[in-house]
């Protein structure tokens, strides 16, 4: 398959899969470009804030042994050499889980790696560390009052977005070409949207959730985040693949999508998601979708039934469950807890069960409502954000000449999407000055759909995670 | 408990229920929050749904 034409010179800003090509090749050895991270982590990486720990020896050993490995003739797999970080609620052998918060940070050491970072590097990949997040994953913004706030690299004062602030900033600032997030309720297209990069959040149950720190069980998903939609596929083919670990992980076949990407569009049916998904929005959002819209040929519109309805049923659902799980920290440690997530948490310990249970009925319905509508369409665009980046520290903003909360607001339009769980490729368009997402969404299974899509769009020059002009 | 929201009296009671010490000055935030997350049950709590109507996760013994 020819790849796109390198957007940057310097090896930080390879993709992935023009790494892997070239230490198959021997033309850059995996001890290199790793110690290449390294020292970018420690020099840009210090302004981004985007890792919480590095784990260099483990880097630099898997790195020789996948040299080696090709040196003698071995195949070391299709991510040979790519270095990559995962948000730090996943296990790392030797590292406590910290998930962002302070009281996780005295956990016993993992014993063994999270499932996905076993597949990442069984495919050859070299993990160099784990990244900041929002406490807990109850947070949009990528700020963290222990850890201090992950920064955008397209503007250092704007935030990165969250819960998976630190992948959105470490990819979109050269740090690493690939990172692994959650996306609970936005936490992998939010900061994909703010960061300017292409983030999957996959079907729920795709990808293995087994030794990862969770949040809300009945939403939680794991993906990547990459800055070339092949880089996104081809992790994710790494990782696909049932797994005991995770109850919710489905029994299902690995079906690889890299191939399929160059398949084009052409006979699917694409539709601009309406109603619900076209209030709120800043100029900036709006003008993205119709780019992207246009770009695809899209005049068809759809109704996504009782959007605000599903997003309001998400939310409840995560706020019962979020504080299900953290009860007995919020009876022992309140006190170190970032109190903006004490605060939601106790009030979701505090919500009569009958309103839960109603949510996952409507839940159900929903479900049914949108497998209907995918009979009749193969894809579904919609914003992945309101606005572009804030200010860190910003608490509110302008739509529609009206301030409104900023926090609850972000995830507005990625919520109705994964409460039932359809997958989505969040895809970057380059807007000036700071680029913002569009959420590319196809029936439940159909991630290859969404890719082919992604894939089209981007070498339509369309959708581009672009290179930060100061870093 | 009013529906136009809950009250200091509601979080007290559902604090000793559950075991939680809650500071006064937590209250405000508390009690935003928990109006939020009530309005929103609410608005998914109107949606008419038949007695028949099964929960979103399906348990296999």
């Amino acid at each position: 398959m020819k790849h796109e034409t390198p957007m940057m010179s310097g090896i930080e800003w390879l993709s992935a899969s023009e790494i892997a090509d070239a230490v198959h090749a021997r033309k850059l050895s995996a001890f290199d470009v790793t110690n290449q991270a390294l020292a970018r982590i420690q020099g840009v990486g210090a302004t981004l804030n985007a890792f919480t720990d590095v784990v260099s020896e483990r880097a630099r050993a898997n790195a020789r042994r996948i040299d080696v490995l090709i040196a003698g003739g071995g195949k070391p797999g299709p991510l040979a050499g790519v270095p990559f970080a995962v948000k730090n609620l996943f296990d790392v052998a030797g590292l406590p889980t910290r998930a962002g918060s302070k009281i996780n940070r005295q956990r016993v050491p993992a014993s063994n790696d999270a499932t996905l970072i076993e597949r990442m590097e069984a495919a050859g990949a070299i993990l160099v560390g784990a990244l900041n997040m929002g406490e807990y994953a109850y947070d949009f913004t990528g700020e963290n009052v222990h850890d201090g706030p992950s920064r955008n690299p397209h503007d250092l004062t704007r935030m990165s977005g969250g819960s998976s602030g630190g992948s959105g900033s470490a990819v979109g600032g050269g740090l690493v070409p690939l990172a692994l997030g959650s996306d609970t309720n936005g936490s992998i297209r939010v900061p994909s949207s703010f960061c300017g990069i292409f983030g999957l959040k996959p079907t729920y149950g795709r990808l293995s959730r087994g030794r990862t720190f969770p949040f809300v069980a009945s939403l939680d998903h794991l993906g990547p985040f990459a800055r070339s939609t092949r880089d996104l596929a081809l992790a994710y083919d790494a990782m696909q693949g049932p797994d005991a670990q995770d109850a919710a992980c489905v029994d299902r076949e690995i079906e690889p999508v890299t191939s399929l990407l160059p398949k084009g569009v052409d006979g699917l049916r694409i539709a601009l998601a309406d109603g619900y998904f076209k209030k709120n929005l800043s100029p900036e959002s709006s003008e993205a979708v119709l780019r992207v819209a246009k770009a695809l040929s899209v005049t068809a519109e759809i109704e996504i039934p009782e959007a605000a309805r599903a997003r309001a049923a998400a939310y409840v659902i995560t706020a019962s469950e979020g504080a299900s799980l953290h009860l007995e920290r919020l009876r022992t440690r309140p006190q170190d807890f970032d109190p903006a997530v004490r605060d939601r948490l106790l009030a979701g310990a505090m919500v009569p069960s009958v309103f839960i249970d109603r949510a996952q009925k409507f839940r159900r319905w929903y479900r049914a409502q949108m497998l209907e509508l995918f009979k009749n369409v193969d894809v579904i665009l919609a914003p992945a954000t309101p606005c572009v980046a804030p200010k860190i520290g910003q608490t509110t903003f302008m739509l529609d000449g009206e301030e409104l909360p900023l926090r609850p607001n972000i995830g507005i339009y990625t919520q109705p999407i994964s409460f039932i769980g359809l997958p989505v490729v969040a895809v970057p368009v380059p807007l000036d000055p700071m680029p913002v997402g569009v959420q590319v969404i196809a029936a439940p299974w159909r991630e290859d759909i969404a890719l082919r899509v992604a894939y089209a769009l981007e070498q339509a020059r369309v959708v581009n995670a672009l290179r930060p002009k100061d870093i | 408990m009013s529906s136009s929201g809950s009250s200091d009296a509601y979080i007290d009671a559902a604090a000793n229920v559950l075991g939680l010490s809650i500071e006064d000055s937590w209250k405000r935030a508390i009690r935003a929050n928990l109006d939020v997350t009530l309005k929103l049950a609410r608005l998914v709590h109107e949606f008419p749904l038949p007695d028949e109507a099964e929960p979103a996760t399906i348990y296999e013994a």
